[in-house]
């Protein structure tokens, strides 16, 4: 196989993991770095290194529109992004310290839990609520958009969801993935946010969150071109179309399919971390 | 009402980011695809490494260096040029927020957002203490 060839099927193979990954709603980093590793043998590092530049791209990308249709809560996401991102150097500089089987068998387990998360049937939040004292200082108070008329909420356990956000970054450094899951956990579960205004808000800091880690990969040379470069145009086509069909198809089916062989691949990245073959 | 009065300008400061966003990220993959259709002109009959970690070469992990090869229209460099713009985008929004939160006298948050740009120095400055 040339270079070329390979770079076809990465890309190939890119775009199939960006489009499953906003089907799912887990995002296509977490995707394509078992699929580099276990199906094409690129070693985790380089994996990890590619993976962390198209989650920057997919997450500015999709954080452009949702931003502008106003549902991100942009004072939140900022005062967060302080965890995230001293997190995010924190996990960069760990990988460096960590064997590749260690983070092989992370990996996969945060792979699990997200593909379990992701599953699960989202329950909005109802009823009115208590404003909260450190919140109110933070303007980290809003409202948004509804079909009618714009809907207040008001943010709580600002602490709980600031510790969190730093587990998210180290998460986020030390596997090259936006780790959304964690973040909407936080945002949440801890703080009581809606759930559109969770999401879409994660979704705004996982660009900051993977830049932090990212320059530390590139000067210690985790970044090849080569490799990125089909990874990153390939995640970010297939997310922009899964984007498309997702609005358009009822896709029950297909995500109890896709989460099935997610399952499948974390095991697999935990079965080859353990017997150190990554 | 404090929120009305307040309510055009984080609107128009939300327009801006989720422009900034769009440009930025669009202007890194031409760079990158330019730079890839070059790299594969050049070297695409040659053999893939990655299955061995041997980590990338000095000039391609600093952002002088990467300068250097991208002007000279190395096809590797002109890619990491591309991935260096992506990695610039989130760094531009928030040092644009925090000229955003000063136009809006938020001091609060002109902290918040300066602590946030401070670490993203540090982390492209290569992470050494």
């Amino acid at each position: 196989m040339n270079i070329i060839e390979f770079t076809l099927l990465v890309w190939v193979s890119s775009l199939l993991a960006g489009f499953v990954g906003s089907l799912t709603g887990l995002g296509g980093g977490i995707i394509i770095t078992p699929v580099l590793t276990l199906a094409l043998g690129v070693d985790i590092r380089y994996a990890i290194g590619a993976t962390l530049v198209s989650v920057i791209a997919t997450s500015s990308g999709a954080a452009a529109a949702y931003v502008r249709e106003g549902f991100s809560n942009i004072r939140i996401g900022m005062f967060l992004e302080i965890a995230t991102t001293v997190g995010a150097v924190t996990g960069a500089l760990l990988a460096a310290r960590i064997s590749t089987g260690a983070i092989s068998i992370i990996f996969g387990l945060v792979l699990l839990y997200s593909a379990y998360a992701s599953s699960r049937p989202r329950r909005e939040r109802v009823g009115d609520c208590q404003p909260d004292p450190l919140a109110t200082r933070l303007k980290m108070n809003g409202s948004y958009p509804t079909s009618d008329e714009p809907k207040a909420y008001c943010a709580q356990a600002v602490p709980t969801g600031f510790s969190l956000m730093f587990g998210a970054g180290i998460l986020s450094g030390l596997l090259g993935i936006g780790s959304g899951a964690v973040k909407v956990i936080a945002m949440d579960q801890a703080m009581g946010l809606p759930f559109k205004v969770s999401t879409t808000t994660s979704n705004f800091m996982i660009g900051v969150t993977a830049a932090a880690s990212a320059g530390i990969y590139l000067g210690r040379g985790y970044i090849d071109p080569g490799l990125a470069m089909p990874v990153m145009l390939g995640v970010v086509v297939g997310s922009l179309v899964g984007a498309r069909v997702l609005t358009r198809t009822k896709t029950r089916w297909l995500r109890l399919v896709f989460g099935l062989v997610i399952g499948i691949m974390a095991i697999e990245m935990i079965y080859h971390g353990l017997t150190g073959r990554l | 009402m404090v929120k009305q009065t307040r309510q055009w300008p984080d609107q128009y400061v939300d327009e801006l980011i989720g422009n900034l966003l769009r440009v930025g990220v669009t202007l890194a993959a031409a760079v990158v695809l330019f730079g890839g259709t070059v790299y594969l002109f050049r070297h695409g009959l040659a053999a893939p490494h990655y299955h061995i970690f041997v980590g990338e070469p000095a000039d391609l992990r600093s952002v002088s260096g990467i300068v250097r090869d991208a002007l000279a229209l190395r096809g590797r460099g002109l890619i990491q040029l591309g991935l260096l713009l992506l990695i610039a985008t989130p760094v531009a929004r928030v040092a644009f927020s925090v000229a955003a939160f000063a136009v809006q006298r938020d001091r609060l948050y002109v902290v918040v957002a300066l602590i946030v740009l401070a670490v993203l120095m540090y982390s492209l400055m290569g992470g050494r203490v």
